[in-house]
């Protein structure tokens, strides 16, 4: 691979923290380029009422293109959406997603929220960074791995999990991580645990991200065996949900008792319930209750 | 009076092809959307707040009176959003869903959007679940293709478009009005209420935010009747639910069941601890923005009344279970720094605040700090509990003052002992190899 036209452009800093970035990132897009990424924005814009809401997938697009949030992706971004480019960075600062320096072939994330950490994310943390020598946001000298600390993906029933572009890797260990960064470094195919047949790379992923299909939707499982333990055991148990007023034909509907049913219940505390703005809670905690006129 | 599971969303999730159209319609998919066309929907709204239906999301308001809330209708665009940024830590129902049967919510889209008046649908879905993303974009294609979306729909004449959106990364996005901002192009910062969404949500017109799973269990209830769902569950929280249950368990995973179910009959059909000679330390009930409960908890009917009443919440079934091997302080001091990393900056309390809390937490956990320390954090979290912005302050206090309650001791022993007192080791899942079967 021909790694040294891209070696030393990621995640330089200088002492003081400002960030380096590669000089492309404010030359102008080449014509062909440009004329794309319009026909692309076009594409996005007509998804949504009001423009400005193609901000998110147009920066993820942007990304598709460059790796990163380049000034030329910003200047882009507020051409075709008539916002300043003040307002475009503003956005493009507040979400992780969006990288403010080159990013890596393959972003990998150790989830190393609470629950992941403790069933062994930090030992993978500490180990594959220890690997690789680099650290939370940086990229190895070959522009092949971005590593990150991830908070929380959703998948805490397959913990320890890692992401690589965003590909789900469940039950990781220190070793399956270390792993899964060699290969990738090596570009050997790497399938995730539950995904398409293929980790894509970071700018094909983007490129998704913004809401154009790679087709790979028909690939991989539907659930892992995580997400199917109640099933079996519902199925184990001959348990289903009660049968409906309207009865449907189907094999495990005809076992339907009352007997689930009758057990679903229990009889109410009868306690006051915790109000969405009474307590702290959830982070859909400040409902709209309140709101009834 | 043992409880037993009700698969219902979960019910076909092992078909191979579980997330076609094909799979969904034969298990019953799309009747319910053709029953829903021939119905008025004021009808629809009425049969969902009978079922008692309350939002999966985390907050438990009872869906079909969120619908009810819209302003009559003036000619101009209402919106149904639905809420799929999932990220509150230990959730991981909705994502398993979307990947095993997206057509679920795709229905329950369109029959909501039927109901409360809606042409164009967005689903918010956060960015780091690209896989997730691609199902959905092949859900709403083949539903377009059968005519189960866009122009005439079923030759009903009911018009409906769905947008699947990609988020970029941004715990804050799940608070419903900074979704909205997010949606809009903006930073996702949460708005001030009133206006609430119902009257001014996306693009200022009146809007209903819903969780996945709420709006997925639309087509069920519409195909059994309400009675059937508000005959599950407890008499003020009806119908069924997925709990997740994480951690120290020896099966974690989806378990769908009638809301009022005790995490005691969920580890059972779980096979227990993963370890039977260790004992269950701590567990949250619905997330890490839900206080703690120990084993003196087991047997709390999984409700919103029950959890409410025992101190805690019930928010989204986020059952993460932790064993004896687990420092509470190590765990709340991640939690705190993921609080604090994802405060989205817009009021003080918060902003300054959880940055306080990681200060103090992170120093404890090293034995460092005093026991005075331990005061300074409830002491905070009163400053902060009640004075944010919105729900992620609020949601940050819980694991502290919560371990607070129930775990003083092992603060203090964390500095009477000079560092953390347990084996990080012994937690892991690789450990779990050594265990005795």
């Amino acid at each position: 691979m021909a790694t040294h036209s891209v070696e030393g452009h990621f995640g330089h800093q200088t002492a003081s923290g400002h960030l380096t970035v590669p000089p492309e990132s404010k030359e102008p897009y080449a014509a062909d380029v440009l004329a794309q990424l319009h026909a692309d924005a076009e594409q996005v814009v007509a998804r949504y009422p009001q423009k400005r809401s193609a901000l998110l997938p147009l920066l993820h697009l942007v990304q598709s293109v460059d790796g990163y949030i380049t000034g030329r992706g910003i200047d882009f971004c507020a051409e075709v959406l008539d916002l300043t480019r003040a307002e475009v960075s503003g956005v493009a600062t507040f979400y992780t997603q969006y990288k403010r320096h080159p990013n890596g072939e393959y972003t990998v994330g150790v989830c190393t929220n609470t629950l992941c950490a403790i069933m062994g994310g930090d030992q993978i943390w500490e180990s594959v960074s220890e690997h690789l020598g680099i650290g939370h946001d940086e990229t190895t000298p070959d522009g092949k791995i971005t590593l990150e600390r991830v908070e929380c993906n959703a998948a805490c029933d397959y913990a320890p999990v890692v992401m690589a572009n965003w590909e789900f890797f469940d039950n990781q260990t220190p070793e399956s991580t270390r792993q899964l960064v060699d290969d990738l470094r090596e570009g050997k195919p790497v399938a995730p645990t539950r995904g398409p047949s293929r980790v894509c790379s970071f700018k094909e992923v983007s490129r998704v991200l913004a809401g154009f299909h790679d087709g790979l939707a028909d690939e991989g499982v539907g659930a892992g065996p995580a997400s199917l333990q109640g099933l079996n055991v519902a199925r184990q148990h001959n348990w289903t949900a009660p049968a409906g007023a309207e009865q449907v034909s189907g094999e495990h509907r005809a076992e339907a008792t009352s007997g689930a049913m009758a057990a679903g219940r229990h009889t109410s505390q009868d306690t006051p319930a915790n109000q969405p703005d009474e307590l702290p809670g959830g982070k859909d905690g400040k409902d709209t209750e309140g709101e009834q006129k | 009076m043992s409880t037993t599971l009700t698969p219902i969303l979960t019910k076909f999730w092992d078909d191979p092809q579980s997330w076609t159209l094909e799979t969904y319609r034969a298990n019953d998919g799309y009747k319910a959307l053709e029953k829903a066309l021939a119905m008025e929907p004021a009808a629809l709204v009425e049969m969902t707040k009978d079922s008692g239906l309350r939002g999966r999301g985390g907050a438990g308001f009872p869906t079909g009176m969120k619908w009810g809330f819209l302003p009559k209708p003036d000619g101009g665009p209402r919106y149904l959003v639905v809420n799929a940024d999932e990220s509150e830590p230990g959730t991981c129902k909705d994502i398993p869903l979307m990947m095993a049967a997206p057509q679920f919510l795709i229905e329950g889209v369109a029959i909501t959007s039927y109901a409360i008046g809606c042409n164009h649908a967005f689903i918010y879905l956060r960015g780091e679940v690209v896989h997730v993303y691609r199902r959905l974009l092949r859900a709403v294609e083949e539903a377009y293709a059968a005519g189960l979306l866009g122009k005439n729909i079923l030759g009903t004449g009911f018009d409906l478009d769905v947008t699947v959106h990609a988020g970029a990364g941004a715990y804050i996005c799940g608070e419903e009005t900074a979704l909205l901002d997010s949606l809009e192009g903006r930073r996702g910062q949460p708005r001030l209420k009133p206006p609430f969404p119902a009257v001014a949500g996306l693009y200022a017109r009146p809007t209903v935010v819903n969780n996945v799973e709420s709006i997925a269990s639309v087509p069920p209830i519409l195909l059994h009747g309400a009675d059937w769902f508000s005959d599950m569950g407890t008499e003020k929280s009806q119908g069924f639910g997925i709990f997740s249950l994480s951690g120290h368990v020896k099966n974690p995973g989806q378990y769908e069941a009638p809301l009022g179910i005790t995490l005691r009959e969920l580890l059972d059909m779980a096979g227990g601890m993963r370890d039977p000679q260790k004992k269950l330390k701590f567990w949250t009930p619905g997330g890490s923005s839900t206080p703690l409960f120990t084993d003196a908890h087991l047997d709390v009917p999984l409700d919103f009344e029950s959890v409410g009443a025992a101190g805690s919440m019930l928010g989204t079934r986020a059952l993460q279970i932790f064993d004896e091997t687990t420092c509470v302080v190590r765990a709340v001091d991640r939690w705190t720094e993921f609080y604090k990393h994802e405060s989205c900056g817009k009021c003080t309390p918060c902003r300054e605040g959880t940055w306080w809390l990681a200060q103090i937490t992170n120093r404890l956990e090293h034995g460092q700090g005093s026991e005075e320390d331990v005061e300074k954090l409830l002491d905070i979290c009163d400053n902060i509990l009640g004075r944010s912005f919105c729900a992620l302050g609020d949601g940050a206090t819980s694991p502290i003052t919560s371990s607070i309650q129930y775990f003083r001791e092992e603060y203090i022993a964390h500095l009477t002992g000079g560092g953390c007192p347990f084996d990080r080791d012994a937690s892991s899942l690789f450990a779990k190899d050594n265990v005795p079967a």
